[in-house]
């Protein structure tokens, strides 16, 4: 038996703004998937939970008229991971939700439930962060847009104001995607149902001519406290000519800004590697998935 | 706190009260008899407890009996026809011996089901995938994907 004292069941983004304000002290839970288990484990008790399964809106992945992919934060892995638009668009987001532990969870784990949970080893977030994503949050005086760059404040720690505020939308803009490559690798000890050790995605377009990148995007779960973008390599990759030479530069870069931990799960010198390693070979592929090639 | 709720389980409307803590594991068990499912890790990793819901398979340890309101449940037990025949997953199982404690059984099956129910056929590879929420402490994987093989396999 879990440690609830009230549930509720949301029938609109209006219901559940409603419902939060009338519980303070309740919280919101999509799949579950991550909120039953810190139940199960005690680290919550006597919780009020607003379920949010039941709210159709939530689920719909579309195509906006600016060219925008607009995915509801109720959208479970499964849903995004099958979509024609995310397969077509922006399959680095399609692969990486099908890394999420199993296809059971798949089934119920929502994309804004892995967001706002705040996880570093969060296997969707990499490539949001890689593809600019806005998260549009709803409040009682209406909708803002936060990028999800500045979403994560701490581990489990976000700007969401949770007693008054729920993320209803993920939306990656054209610009993030049109003539991109991008590619998500994750690093565990097993495939399935595994915590990632490190997750590396990069979304990168080139020059016309394919030979050189002009634009690249590579962001880390778990390589800092919060998923963190690579500013410096970033800079130094703008109209770099795709050889050996450049791949070194990342190699030797790559760790500046970055903080890796040293857990049971893998020491920092493995990380540190895995780092360095996982950016070139996950760059390799998204100049591949752009139309480049490595000669 | 008790709710009612109402449920389609294995093809039959069920109306019952459960606690608001309640899991569908334990519903399904307690309430309604239903010890196909089985309770083991209890947090959503081993896939024992795996149910159908609304078609789609989920682990019902972690899934809290008032969601299920309004939606529909099947287990093994909604399996067997009226002629009492078994499912073309259950008959494959068999051939295949893919049982040997028999604890993971219900869940592979009710994933297999699944995989039956989408009309899409499944390479080696793919079913290891599609199974990989299940674990199997026997190790018997190899007779399972067989027996998935015979049914949903790419050359069946």
């Amino acid at each position: 038996m879990y440690d609830i004292i009230h549930t509720f069941k949301a029938s609109s983004v209006n219901d559940v703004l409603e419902l939060l304000s009338s519980n303070s002290d309740a919280m919101l839970v999509a799949g579950g998937t991550d909120v039953m288990i810190r139940m199960r484990e005690r680290k919550l008790r006597q919780a009020s939970l607003i379920s949010l399964l039941d709210i159709p809106d939530l689920k719909t992945i579309s195509l906006r008229e600016d060219g925008a992919i607009v995915i509801g934060a109720g959208a479970c892995f499964t849903e995004i991971s099958e979509n024609t638009i995310v397969l077509e668009k922006i399959p680095m987001l399609a692969h990486a939700c099908r890394q999420v532990g199993s296809p059971q969870i798949r089934n119920i784990a929502t994309i804004g439930g892995n967001i706002c949970n705040g996880a570093v080893s969060a296997d969707s977030v990499p490539s949001l962060y890689a593809l600019d994503a806005e998260l549009e949050l709803w409040g009682k005086d209406g909708s803002r847009l936060v990028p999800i760059r500045k979403f994560h404040t701490g581990p489990g720690q976000t700007v969401l104001q949770k007693d008054r505020e729920l993320l209803t939308a993920i939306i990656i803009p054209l610009s993030s995607y049109a003539h991109h490559g991008g590619c998500y690798i994750k690093f565990g000890q097993r495939n399935a149902m595994e915590i990632s050790t490190l997750g590396c995605a990069v979304n990168v377009s080139l020059t016309g001519d394919k030979k050189h990148i002009e634009k690249a995007a590579i962001a880390f779960g778990v390589a800092a406290p919060v998923p963190m973008r690579c500013a410096k390599v970033e800079s130094l990759l703008i109209g770099a000519e795709i050889n050996e030479e450049m791949f070194f530069t990342v190699r030797e870069n790559i760790l500046e800004g970055l903080k890796p931990r040293d857990s049971w799960r893998a020491s920092l010198e493995l990380r540190r590697q895995l780092i360095r390693e996982m950016s070139v070979r996950a760059l390799k592929q998204a100049i591949i998935n752009a139309g480049g090639s490595l000669q | 706190m008790m709710k009612i709720i109402n449920m389609v389980v294995n093809g039959k409307p069920a109306e019952l009260a459960v606690e608001e803590g309640e899991s569908l594991t334990d519903t399904l068990r307690n309430r309604l008899g239903l010890t196909s499912v089985k309770k083991g890790c209890e947090v959503g990793e081993c896939g024992a407890c795996t149910v159908l819901i609304d078609g789609v398979a989920k682990n019902s340890c972690i899934y809290l009996s008032v969601w299920a309101d309004g939606h529909s449940i099947l287990t093994v037990e909604g399996l067997r026809t009226e002629d009492c025949e078994l499912h073309p997953i259950q008959k494959a199982f068999v051939e295949e011996a893919a049982i040997q404690c028999g604890f993971c059984t219900p869940g592979l099956v009710l994933t297999g089901v699944e995989l039956v129910n989408s009309g899409k056929k499944f390479n080696r590879e793919e079913l290891r995938e599609q199974i990989s929420g299940h674990l199997c402490r026997c190790t018997g994987y190899e007779n399972i994907l067989n027996a998935l093989e015979r049914v949903v396999g790419k050359n069946s």
